[in-house]
């Protein structure tokens, strides 16, 4: 390959050149000046056994900008960053950073040489202060001693500098979800990075402190620093990028920027064809009460009472999305209706059953699915085939067992209908569900669930972290069950599913709900600001 | 052979490939040390296997020996299988034997009842042993491990003075004077067995440990039980979301393999001693969890590696008499395994076979999470 050329222009126009998205590439910026490359990957290859990662990834970062990578699960984003922040090493391929090749042996070389990542998954110690949590790795010393007040000066030097409002003595247990983030980007600028890699950085925060992250990433930028912005998101990407890489598959299918894309377009580029972002839904018919929740009370395994309250009802043809940050009692109050915890206080009633204190079995005889929010925790068991978790609560009834003898061969059978009917991308139904992508293990699981006889459906973030292929499906599946007559309580954290599936929304705050609107009454400005508890 | 046939063939029989590889690196090993240490190891593993396989004698006498390491194997894999590892094989052993001494010295039937019934005694007898750890688990959060520690001292100890008691006289043999055994069983409850030529009589213990290997096998595989314990031990909330009772399950599966540990001592007592005296058959509860480990909890394995456990045992009485070794040196061959096992990673680097799948631990690694 001609060097000098973009790296990238090869892969689209061979793959893709008829498609009339792809825009031209371009590594000029929008005033026309040419900015230098601070990191520069060359035909990246990474493989593992039986796929590749990463297949000849190129891509420019240049200062001063934000570069989105978007693609969606095992398209190879998290493979490439973790090359270049040194915990893989690639197959073929060379890195450049500042023009000079560099190979990260560890994450330690690659933040020498001012590379820094802040985690999807904080790497904080909690019951350490914001200063220690710091320094940690990285002390500054005088006799053998912990200078604290010296970090604690220069913390306060760059909260200053970029707009990172934090308290350097707090507790990082104290802090909410919004600062620990912020004290996970110091953390990275402490260490003189000046490129940052932000992974999925928004997954965990209410739509304000969204916006709030846009700004500093905007001041870093201003500042010169070079952000790696990886997410699925596509409202972000268009809102805060320079420039957007697509990766499908381990390839680079696609480069372009906010200005020439759309969420339409990226979508299709991401999925490799065109999908509806809109669910397609018809006007709801609520039917008799199915749900039916009175002044509920549960506590959490810390015995705080983090559902304080509640009272819902849900209709038969009818979605209730319950919208809310996470941790704000969702998870628990999912739990208490299906029996995997008691409650406090109040009634659950299900088609006219009191089921307060009923268990989990019982509940689900009762027509009751539930999709679990942890699918690997409770919704499979990761290392049995297929075939054995398409039974998981119905493996005692018949046509599944005859007495106390399993009937392996209704188990299969079932197990290929479902993926048969929800299109699950397997093998065979023989293989160990850990070996299918999150996409596939969340389809198979509505597959099962939506396989019962069903009065009240029970979707607890059911698309969370999966393909937008996987989204559009899912969403389309729950939207036939509403219409088959099914009561569905959606729970979600992310306000574009809640806005795209619910006739009705409640907005839950601190284990309250705090308003229930019919969908389209309030503005999704309006919804944000009832989660983070602006309504109070 | 086609491509497709090899890699099942591959897939089917290569955890076993693991295991035998440790106990010939041991071997190999164990030969290193008596060569070193000046000894004839030739001489030493021709005596080794005549002792244990080599002979119609040798090899009735390591079947005899190896009958309740099966057994107490399979007690240990089936609580692994319900992610509860059981230590306690060895006082639920003792508890069995007891209750089957009880029966047989208390009551004459004819043997086609008296028979079952000394084996459903054991059963039973283990199974309420085990089912203290159990239902504490259960109940109360306390761990196994400790606990069934705690119970086989507490088994050992009731034994002891259950038998030496004079005043009052509890188990002991009034007619036996240095108070250190029960009464023989009466001859209506003891296994019949066969008798090849010169050899030992080998009693029907064997056929049982065959039919509960097959059946611990069918139990976990086939039926709705033994698919709850098995989800209740792989992952605790998704069989809390599934409908099944944890708590129950973990009880019902400390009980299941007290029973089969219980078997294992009424065999014992029925099949070769036909007593418990102080010195029963100590430690083999213990090797029982080094039995289960060498076969990965597999049954079947275990049926091999109970009679691998056993014949090293035989054979060494006359390893010592061929070589003049020291009994002690089975011991370290039987440590090495275990160390061999337990570190599967010296084998698979030694006789470069693939990584391992993520999940498929070796069994005392996983065991001792947070339970």
């Amino acid at each position: 390959m001609v060097s000098g050329l973009p790296a990238t222009s090869r892969c689209p126009l061979c793959l893709y050149g008829k498609n009339s998205y792809l825009p031209k590439v371009t590594t000029v910026t929008q005033e026309g000046t040419e900015r230098p490359v601070v990191l520069e990957a060359r035909q990246i290859t990474k493989r593992f056994p039986g796929v590749t990662a990463n297949d000849q990834v190129s891509l420019r970062l240049h200062k001063g900008e934000v570069l989105a990578l978007l693609g969606e699960n095992g398209a190879g984003k998290s493979t490439l960053m973790n090359i270049l922040y040194g915990l893989y090493s690639q197959d073929a391929g060379e890195i450049l950073v500042d023009g000079q090749p560099f190979r990260a042996k560890s994450p330690h070389d690659a933040i020498a040489r001012g590379i820094g990542m802040v985690h999807q998954h904080f790497q904080l110690v909690p019951v350490m202060s914001v200063v220690e949590n710091v320094m940690l790795g990285n002390e500054i010393t005088r006799w053998g001693f912990l200078s604290r007040r010296k970090v604690a000066e220069h913390i306060l030097e760059i909260s200053r500098r970029y707009g990172l409002p934090v308290e350097p003595y707090a507790l990082v247990a104290d802090l909410d979800v919004g600062a620990q983030q912020r004290v996970e980007i110091i953390k990275a600028l402490y260490r003189n990075a000046d490129i940052l890699i932000l992974d999925e950085p928004t997954a965990v925060l209410t739509p304000q402190e969204a916006d709030d992250l846009v700004r500093v990433m905007r001041t870093l930028t201003a500042q010169g620093k070079a952000l790696i912005f990886i997410t699925h998101k596509l409202r972000e990407v268009l809102e805060v990028a320079d420039r957007i890489v697509v990766l499908r598959a381990g390839r680079v299918v696609g480069e372009t920027t906010p200005r020439e894309a759309s969420e339409a377009s990226l979508a299709a580029m991401m999925v490799g064809r065109s999908v509806l972002l809109r669910v397609e839904k018809a006007e709801a018919k609520p039917g008799a009460t199915v749900l039916s929740v009175r002044d509920l009370q549960v506590r959490d395994d810390r015995r705080l009472m983090v559902v304080d309250g509640v009272s819902l009802e849900v209709h038969a043809g009818e979605i209730l999305g319950i919208a809310g940050v996470q941790g704000n009692g969702q998870t628990e109050l999912v739990q208490a209706l299906t029996g995997l915890r008691a409650s406090e206080a109040g009634s659950i009633e299900i088609a006219g059953n009191n089921v307060t204190s009923a268990n989990p079995r019982q509940i689900s005889e009762l027509g009751v699915a539930h999709i679990p929010e942890d699918r690997q925790r409770d919704g499979i068991v990761t290392s049995y085939p297929l075939t054995e978790n398409g039974v998981l609560e119905l493996y005692y009834r018949p046509p599944f067992a005859r007495g106390i003898v399993r009937n392996e061969g209704a188990i299969v059978q079932h197990a290929k209908q479902l993926v048969a009917d929800f299109d699950v991308r397997t093998p065979s139904v023989h293989v160990e569900a850990s070996s299918l992508s999150g996409g596939n293990q969340q389809k198979f699981i509505v597959a099962r669930e939506f396989s019962r006889d069903l009065k009240l459906l029970i979707a607890a973030q059911p698309t969370r972290g999966i393909d937008v292929g996987s989204i559009e499906f899912i969403h389309q599946q729950i939207i036939k069950k509403r219409d088959e007559g099914v009561a569905v309580l959606l729970v979600s954290a992310e306000l574009d599913e809640i806005l795209a599936l619910s006739d009705l929304i409640a907005v839950m705050y601190h284990g309250h709900i705090v308003a229930t609107v019919r969908n389209g009454e309030l503005t999704r400005e309006q919804l944000g600001l009832l989660m983070a508890g602006g309504g109070e | 052979m086609s491509r497709s046939a090899i890699v099942a063939f591959w897939e089917r029989y290569s955890p076993a490939l693991v295991p035998v590889l440790a106990v010939f690196t041991a071997l190999v090993v164990g030969a290193l040390l008596i060569g070193l240490t000046g000894g004839d190891w030739q001489a030493a593993y021709i005596g080794l296997w005549q002792g244990s396989f080599g002979t119609p004698r040798a090899l009735v006498d390591t079947i005899i020996r190896s009958t309740p390491y099966i057994i107490c194997g399979l007690a240990v894999a089936l609580a692994f299988k319900a992610g509860l590892f059981n230590i306690g094989a060895e006082g639920q052993l003792y508890a069995g034997a007891l209750c089957a001494v009880v029966i047989g010295t208390t009551m004459q039937l004819p043997p086609i009842f008296h028979i079952p019934l000394g084996i459903i005694a054991g059963a039973l007898g283990g199974a309420a042993w085990a089912s203290i750890a159990g239902i504490l688990k259960a109940r109360t959060g306390a761990h196994e491990v400790i606990n069934t520690i705690m119970l086989n001292y507490i088994a050992l100890r009731l034994t002891d003075w259950l038998i030496k008691s004079r005043q009052p006289l509890l188990l002991g043999d009034p007619a036996d004077t240095s108070g250190s055994r029960t009464p023989h069983i009466a001859e209506t409850m003891r296994l019949p067995g066969v008798s090849l030529g010169n050899t030992n009589t080998l009693h029907l213990g064997i056929l049982l440990a065959v039919i509960l290997v097959f059946g611990v096998a069918w139990f976990f595989k086939r039926t709705t039980l033994g698919f709850e314990l098995r989800m209740a031990g792989t992952n605790p909330n998704a069989a809390r979301y599934a409908g099944i009772s944890v708590p129950r399950s973990i009880i019902l599966a400390m009980a299941f393999a007290g029973g089969l540990a219980g078997i294992a001592g009424a065999g014992e007592v029925m099949g070769v001693r036909y007593e418990v005296s102080t010195n029963f058959i100590s430690g083999v509860g213990f090797d029982a969890i080094a039995v289960a480990l060498l076969a990965r909890g597999n049954p079947v394995g275990i049926l091999f590696a109970g009679l691998l456990w056993g014949g090293l045992l035989t054979g060494a009485r006359l390893m010592q008499v061929r070589a003049g070794l020291s009994i002690d040196v089975i011991k370290i061959i039987q440590a090495l395994i275990i160390m061999f096992i337990a570190a599967d990673q010296i084998v698979r680097f030694l006789y470069r076979i693939p990584q391992r799948k993520a999940g498929d631990e070796t069994m005392v690694s996983k065991g001792w999470g947070g339970g």
